[in-house]
């Protein structure tokens, strides 16, 4: 008697699909959508913070006034006007058309998640390495295991990205014979950090990437998120070539659009936009004329600011409620901008481990395990502040001091074990992006 | 002898099984919370396929209100965990005065604490692995390595660590040599302030469920499982393609019949009702070993009770209407 999977697909699976189980990591955080729940673990922004009434009557014109073009397809590049009102956006930054930003060089995409796709598909034959911070975006490590790509993780500092490591790691995969195709880095604000590569490490990241013969993808989604002083300017606005800039809308407007960018060198903006006619057709009309006319008749400077001032009190909340309530010999980051604090545990701690007993505690925080592509990264775990209120916050530290403490005891008493060495990541030990 | 699926029962149609209203309560704040969801969804659409009037909630703030101003006619527990298998949440169903599918508060309490049941079954004459339940504030006490020793001097080698109380293999290890014991203890003690260690007993893994549709508990066929890596953990449990399951089990008619007859034994040696998930090892022997009880066995898609009513050639929705209907038929 063969018996059942209750799979009869199993044979016809791609390889990639093979990591894709069910984790009990990624099930405990279901507990944390319930009320009673204090979630450190998502990263949704607080999008309560927006001028909702007046957003809601621009979204009901779009389509009663304006459906016959905001319902209709259109344009794999997505539309002129969005794309100018991204050129604006980026000017901000200092991304301007002197350094050669323009609509021409813009596509378009579903959020910043589908534009790491795009440049995964373009760039990425199966083997290939890929340099990125460690610990980095858990999303782009998703991608990247899509296209069955190898990540090597370059180590950082409080400083970001250290550029000695980046010279290191590329001469050592030139020696293994690996083909390396671009370094991947989220140089502002980072996440899962909230670190800041400082203005002098630009440079030379820049420089040694140039000189490898490196492309470098800058996903820069948080950079007009910060608190106290302007954010060093992003690499591509240092560098015309060789740098593709990524970013989105979803953190300083609202994720629910979907609705991100890239620009990209000249020569690579057709196949990009080839390639996405191929996965979406077009990016949606109407959540483009939704950013757009959002750019062009709401004060969206004045929201970001708005953003900012609400983060910085929860960052401060947060950074406040760690120096009173941590045990000894945790560390944690201080993020002059962003969404998030990495938490750096005591010796010993397993922060995967300790999940249950933070479910029992009713709080919630993702595992550093989710942020490495061989989920190393135990000892420390992510922190998000944007969106619980600041005594929340500081409810949630007091909670997940308990759970610490009560594992530190429990180590303690059986010897200090560590918890289970790197396994290889199966895409799964971080919530999905419903969470709070 | 035991009755098996073999007389295969009759499904009594009551009259009036689309007036009843029906709740099923799935979620919680366990950590089963996401398996509960899961078989919560499953039981609302068969209920609602054999045409009941079903609705899904959590068990939450928002539940006694809604009990008091729309009391429904019977409520299926889907919770997985303490909330749903402590007998806390069917105390409070009785202070409401509102039936529910399986067994009353007491007789969960015992099957939850596993020890406790262990024991309850040994006092039967059920068989069950040899075991110690201790908290952790004994090995802190005692001391880890002295109390870590015995153990191991007493039960041997390899050992079977889980939470004393809890489902889903959830914080439970296999031991093969005591150098893994510690790390074992603390991955348990995550889970729970008590820990089960049993002697492990090598065989074959099976789940028998008891149903009882009106003339007495009846055991479905063995389901037997097969985890692909050998481990049947959370992945395997809940992966689609994961696992291997036969049902029935592979095994000689002679020792299915002593399975099915242990299983119903441990059942009533519970106090249990309406239904129930034995999960047992069969040793080289032939021999049954009653490893735990469940009282809110999973209802999900590769949960074993449902591939059990499969196996006995009956309809998942019609055995779930009438249990609801002979839980609707005990209202006070
Ligand atoms: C670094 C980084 N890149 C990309 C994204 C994708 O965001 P979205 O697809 O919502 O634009 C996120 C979201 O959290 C992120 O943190």
């Amino acid at each position: 008697m063969a018996g059942t999977t209750l799979d009869d697909y199993t044979d016809r699976y791609a390889r990639r699909v093979r990591g894709m189980t069910a984790s009990e990591i990624r099930a405990l955080f279901a507990v944390a959508s319930r009320p009673e729940v204090v979630s450190l673990a998502g990263g949704a922004p607080y999008i309560a913070a927006l001028p909702l009434d007046a957003v809601g009557e621009m979204l009901g014109r779009l389509g009663s006034e304006h459906g016959a073009t905001t319902l209709q397809y259109g344009i794999g590049q997505g539309t002129l006007e969005l794309r100018e009102g991204i050129c604006e956006v980026m000017a901000l930054s200092g991304i301007d058309a002197a350094c050669g930003a323009s609509p021409e060089d813009v596509v378009v995409t579903v959020g910043g998640q589908q534009a790491l796709d795009l440049v995964a598909r373009l760039f990425l034959d199966p083997g290939d390495v890929v340099l990125a911070e460690g610990p980095t975006y858990v999303g782009a490590l998703g991608v990247f295991q899509a296209a069955q790509a190898q990540v090597v993780h370059v180590p950082m500092d409080s400083d970001g990205l250290i550029p000695e490591a980046l010279e290191t790691a590329i001469a050592e995969q030139a020696r293994a014979g690996r083909r390396v195709k671009f370094l991947y880095t989220i140089p502002t604000y980072q996440n899962p950090t909230g670190v800041t590569l400082t203005e002098e490490r630009r440079e030379r990241v820049l420089d040694i990437c140039e000189r490898a013969g490196l492309l470098v993808v800058e996903d820069d989604p948080y950079g007009q998120l910060g608190f106290e002083s302007e954010a060093p300017a992003p690499l591509r606005a240092r560098r015309r070539e060789g740098v593709f800039y990524l970013s989105t809308f979803s953190k300083t407007f609202a994720p629910g659009l979907r609705v991100g960018w890239i620009l990209a060198p000249h020569a690579v903006r057709d196949k990009l936009v080839i390639a996405s006619e191929a996965q979406i057709l077009c990016p949606s009309g109407y959540a483009q004329a939704a950013v757009s006319t959002y750019l062009n008749t709401m004060p969206w400077r004045e929201q970001l600011k708005v953003y900012r001032e609400v983060y910085r009190e929860r960052r401060d909340a947060l950074l406040d409620a760690l120096t009173d309530l941590m045990p000894a010999g945790t560390s944690w980051t201080k993020p002059g901008g962003g969404l998030f604090v990495w938490a750096t545990l005591p010796d010993g701690l397993d922060s995967k481990a300790m999940m249950p007993r933070a479910v029992a505690a009713r709080v919630a925080y993702v595992p550093g395990t989710g942020f490495y592509a061989d989920g190393s990264g135990g000892g420390h775990m992510r922190l998000n502040f944007s969106f619980p209120p600041p005594e929340r916050i500081r409810e949630g530290v007091r909670r997940l001091a308990g759970v610490m403490e009560q594992e530190i005891a429990t180590r303690q008493v059986f010897g200090a074990v560590r918890g289970e060495g790197p396994r290889r990541r199966a895409g799964s030990d971080a919530p999905g992006p419903a969470l709070a | 002898m035991a009755k098996t699926a073999a007389d295969r029962p009759e499904l009594t149609e009551p009259a009036a099984i689309d007036d009843l209203h029906v709740l099923v309560l799935a979620g919680g704040l366990s950590y089963e919370r996401d398996v509960s969801l899961r078989s919560g969804r499953r039981v609302l659409d068969a209920l609602r396929t054999v045409g009941m009037d079903v609705e899904l909630r959590d068990a939450d703030i928002a539940l006694l209100p809604a009990l008091a101003a729309d009391p429904p006619d019977a409520v299926v527990i889907a919770l997985h965990g303490a909330t749903g298998e402590d007998g806390s949440l069917r105390g409070v169903l009785d202070l409401c005065d509102v039936p529910y599918v399986g067994c009353d508060a007491r007789a969960s309490r015992l099957a939850w604490d596993k020890p406790s049941a262990k024991t309850v079954l040994r006092e039967a004459g059920i068989p069950t692995p040899d075991w110690v339940a201790l908290p952790h504030d004994r090995f802190s006490e005692l001391g880890a390595v002295a109390v870590l020793d015995r153990i191991v001097d007493r039960l041997g080698l390899p050992l079977m660590v889980k939470p004393a109380q809890g489902g889903s293999g959830l914080g439970a290890a296999v031991v093969r040599e005591s150098a893994a014991l510690p790390a074992a203890m603390v991955g348990c003690f995550a889970y729970g302030s008590t820990a089960l260690v049993e002697r492990y007993v090598p065989g074959m893994d099976v789940a028998v469920s008891v149903i009882d549709l009106g003339d007495g508990p009846q055991a479905l066929p063995a389901v037997e499982i097969v985890p692909r890596n050998g481990v049947y953990d959370y992945a395997a449990r809940y992966t689609a393609g994961r696992t291997t399951w036969h049902a029935p089990a592979r095994l000689d008619s002679g020792v299915a019949t002593n399975v099915a007859e242990v299983a119903l034994a441990a059942h009533r040696a519970l106090g249990l009702r309406d239904l129930s998930r034995v999960d047992l090892i069969v040793d080289a022997d032939g021999r049954s070993h009653v490893l735990e009880v469940n009282v809110s066995p999973g209802m999900t898609e590769t949960s074993l009770l449902p591939l059990a009513v499969a196996a006995a050639g009956l309809d998942f929705g019609r055995v779930l209407s009438t249990l609801v209907a002979r839980a609707a038929a005990r209202r006070p």
